[in-house]
């Protein structure tokens, strides 16, 4: 219990007018990062951080955590709105986010990846306040089998989800994990697929990849539909946002476990992206309204955004604690945390208690003033949709590119990000799913070396991965996922023989 | 060797007329600080440290820009440094990855088309075990290795880097065999080493210092000529003064450190090469400069000019007789 003591300590650092006053500042910058796609919050974060250079070190941290947490809350506003995800980690909120709004509810999509996202934060940081070194020791029990199982199991939990059919989902995967491949590798040192071009040398980055599948690949779709967004004339009432938090205890289930595999992905390598896609899988496999998911299920939104944020608060933990960065920004800010004369590490709990639990209490209180900021701007952006097409797609257009271009400030990625709406767009007239590919793009190179790296440990054996409990828990429960729905289907095919047309 | 006369000639202008001439050369215009790693690696501390020793101090007009271009293990920023031929305002910083990354990948640049304009701290190499391990010294550690060849892991960042230079230099002094696993970055390969998935690393003091001071791991010794400075003690019983050098603990390895550099682009004049080299030695002896040292546990060391370039042949032909007999060449 000596954690609370020191919590409130912290939040005596914590709470005074000139550190509330930054958080605000801090999250409606961040809001305004996370709603521009490709300048995400580690761009963000990283733009900020010479100012924060003279200001002393707990200031400082506040600053950019409340920018983070910002840009986590920014990101979902565009996924929904428009179906461009403004952070990598809210791709799986476009699955139903985005028909929501379509449907003319975008109202209430907002106000309920805004709850469930400030929900899944507190639990997050409720989890460092408890935990903190229990959860430190946990980690160092991850070696590099551990993480390429962490990886298989978001992989599995995803198998099995589109309604597309399974070769449709190989290919597309197959084309995430080449595209992952591009640039340096780390295990043998050598340059894959880049033909040559400097531009490939750091690959392609995933931002690209989504602003243009997305972006662009959903605007060439409503071009051709007839330049109209449909269903878009519900009016914007703020009556609905207290309606939508009513219903908001509904998704208690959805709400717990999402926070609980964001927590874990968090802490673990996985980070927010593979923990609102895993959050998101199982949501639909283990709810009773599955087939509603992808057409505009609340569940749909709840699910990957709670284990967005659980995660995005979370990785902060091994940020401080072990000095290993759970995310992107959380690298930037490690870099912060030197420059401000502070080693991150085992020791910082000991030697700096006010930095760390002043940080800590700011957490907590960062999450709420995003909440109650985020869920005043709902009418405004809601009321967005209702600007005629013919002026928001080119702005929409603009801010895509514009987004592409300060990922890395390369001409290259404009090329790139249109490239990939053509992809987006073949995939979309197809009917090829797109979220396989984004998945292995997040995640393939990193299970590459995981993989690749246990295989060194081992000198080559496959047994590495049943060599110790927590491994082989962890492959067990991946093999059943992504073995679940191949059973399921056999099952559906021996009893009724005629249905399996789908495969083409 | 390489062909560094163009270079030579230009640096060789800058040191001779120095001092006269760098009252003619100003930025013009605000300075882009090219940085080879991704935010939070060991390069972009440098960059940003440098940055804000310069904004604090006020030692330029010019506001500073910080860009990271860490693709490829640096080239990324290298190459982009090399297309920027002639241009005075684009100031890059690595390490010896500069000269040698072109040896193990085939890349667009080469290093004679970059300039070399300073040289600021020497980062150290120790070994490190787990704190619980039951090797005493370094001497007992290598003999346990050389027992059991090919089982004991050696992490470290990277592939063909730093780390596994050392690592097969490691194995040709002694004869001992590791098994060298390579992870993203020191970190990784600092947490690992606590938690008991390698046996050992060859981390910098500044990647493993946490660990140290927790108690999870030790050093064993350092590749330096002489011990580490800063009598302060980090552990109950030891500080960094405290740890052997490698060649008293028993690996005949006299030296293996990593240069902080920074470079212009090729075709720069002279007056420019020389502004920057003043600027930088000056950021070198502000009180922040010894903090950030001293904290990194590096050796301080300013370098430019003719020493640079001495400097940076010795340095670049350690490496590449190490490349050539590990087959790792790829011109």
């Amino acid at each position: 219990m000596e954690n609370f003591a020191s919590l409130l300590h912290g939040f005596g650092v914590a709470l005074t007018t000139y550190h509330v006053m930054l958080m605000m500042v801090g999250v409606l910058l961040g809001i305004l990062v996370g709603v521009l796609p490709g300048l995400g919050a580690p761009n963000g974060v990283s733009l900020l951080l010479p100012l924060t250079f003279t200001m002393d070190p707990v200031a400082a941290i506040i600053l950019l955590t409340s920018m983070y947490w910002g840009a986590l809350f920014g990101g979902s506003t565009t996924s929904i709105l428009f179906n461009i995800p403004g952070e990598p980690s809210s791709v799986a909120t476009t699955f139903d986010g985005y028909p929501m709004a379509r449907q003319g509810h975008a109202t209430q999509a907002l106000t309920l990846a805004f709850l469930s996202a400030g929900f899944g934060a507190l639990v997050g940081v409720i989890l460092i306040t408890v935990l903190s070194t229990w959860v430190a020791k946990f980690a160092l029990r991850f070696s590099s089998p551990e993480y390429f199982a962490v990886y298989f199991l978001a992989f599995a939990s995803f198998i099995g989800l589109g309604a597309a059919s399974p070769f449709k989902t190989v290919v597309s995967m197959g084309l995430g994990f080449a595209f992952a491949a591009v640039g340096m590798d780390t295990v043998s040192g050598g340059l894959r697929l880049t033909y040559g071009f400097n531009e490939l040398l750091s690959g392609i980055s995933f931002l690209i990849a989504v602003i243009g599948l997305f972006g662009i690949g959903e605007l060439m779709l409503t071009m051709e539909e007839g330049l109209r967004f449909d269903g878009i004339r519900a009016r914007v009432k703020v009556r609905d946002v207290f309606k939508t938090i009513a219903t908001l205890p509904r998704y208690w289930v959805t709400l717990l476990r999402s926070a609980a595999i964001g927590c874990w992905m968090g802490i673990t390598p996985g980070g927010p992206t593979a923990a609102s896609f895993m959050s998101y899988g199982l949501a639909k496999r283990l709810s009773r309204r599955k087939d509603g998911f992808g057409q505009g299920e609340p569940e749909g939104v709840v699910a990957p955004e709670t284990a967005d944020h659980a995660a995005g608060s979370s990785a902060i933990l091994p940020m401080l604690a072990l000095g290993v960065p759970g995310s992107a920004t959380a690298a930037v800010m490690m870099g912060g945390l030197m420059i401000w004369g502070l080693n991150p590490g085992p020791m910082l709990f000991v030697e700096r208690p006010d930095f760390v639990w002043g940080l800590i209490a700011s957490m907590y209180l960062g999450n709420i003033v995003a909440v109650l900021m985020v869920l005043a701007t709902i009418p405004l952006f809601a009321s967005i949709l209702r600007i005629p097409f013919a002026i928001i797609g080119p702005v929409i257009v603009v801010v895509c590119f514009i987004g592409a271009y300060t990922v890395a400030g390369r001409p290259f990625d404009l090329w790139l990000a249109l490239a990939f709406g053509v992809v987006g767009y073949l995939f979309k007239k197809l009917d090829y799913p797109i979220a396989p590919l984004v998945l292995a793009m997040v995640l393939g190179d990193k299970a590459e070396d995981a993989f690749r790296q246990s295989m060194i440990m081992s000198r080559g054996s496959l047994s590495i991965f049943w060599s110790n409990g927590l491994v082989a828990t962890l492959m067990l429960i991946g093999i059943a996922l992504a073995l679940g729905p191949l059973l399921s289907i056999v099952l559906s095919r021996l009893v009724k023989p005629k249905a399996s047309s789908a495969v083409a | 060797m390489l062909k560094k006369t163009s270079w030579l000639l230009a640096t060789a202008v800058a040191v001779t007329f120095g001092g006269v001439a760098q009252a003619d050369w100003k930025p013009a215009k605000p300075v882009e600080f090219v940085v080879t790693s991704a935010p939070g690696g060991g390069t972009d501390n440098f960059a940003r440290v440098v940055q804000s020793i310069i904004a604090k101090h006020k030692l330029m007009d010019q506001s500073i820009v910080v860009t990271n271009k860490g693709g490829g293990s640096g080239a990324e920023g290298f190459i982009y440094t090399k297309i920027a031929t002639g241009d005075s305002h684009k100031l890059t910083f690595g390490t010896n990855n500069a000269y040698l990354l072109p040896y193990v990948a085939k890349l667009a640049y080469k290093p004679d088309e970059l300039t070399p304009v300073a040289a600021m701290a020497l980062d150290e190499f120790l070994l490190w075990v787990k704190a619980d391990a039951p090797y005493k010294d370094a001497k007992s550690y290598i003999e346990a290795v050389k027992a059991k060849p090919d089982t004991f892991k050696m992490g470290g960042s990277q592939s063909k880097d730093t780390d596994q230079t050392l690592t097969s230099l490691i194995q040709d002094a002694t004869g001992a065999k590791f098994i060298y696993v390579p992870f993203q970055g020191g970190g990784a390969a600092g947490v690992q080493l606590a938690g008991g998935h390698i046996d050992s690393n060859t981390n910098n003091p500044n990647e493993n210092a946490g660990q140290w001071k927790a108690g999870a791991i030790t050093p064993l010794c350092v590749f330096s000529p002489t011990r580490l400075q800063g009598g302060v003690k980090v552990t109950a019983t030891m500080g960094w003064s405290d740890i052997p050098t490698c060649k008293e603990a028993g690996i005949p390895i006299d030296q293996f450190q990593m240069p902080r550099t920074v470079w212009l682009p090729g075709g720069v004049p002279a007056e420019s090469v020389a502004f920057y080299a003043d600027l930088l030695k000056k950021v070198s002896e502000t009180p922040e400069w010894k903090e950030y040292i001293d904290r990194t546990s590096q050796t301080n060391r300013f370098l430019a000019g003719q020493d640079l370039k001495t400097f940076i042949a010795s340095d670049d032909a350690k490496n590449r007789k190490v490349f050539e007999q590990e087959g790792w060449l790829v011109r």
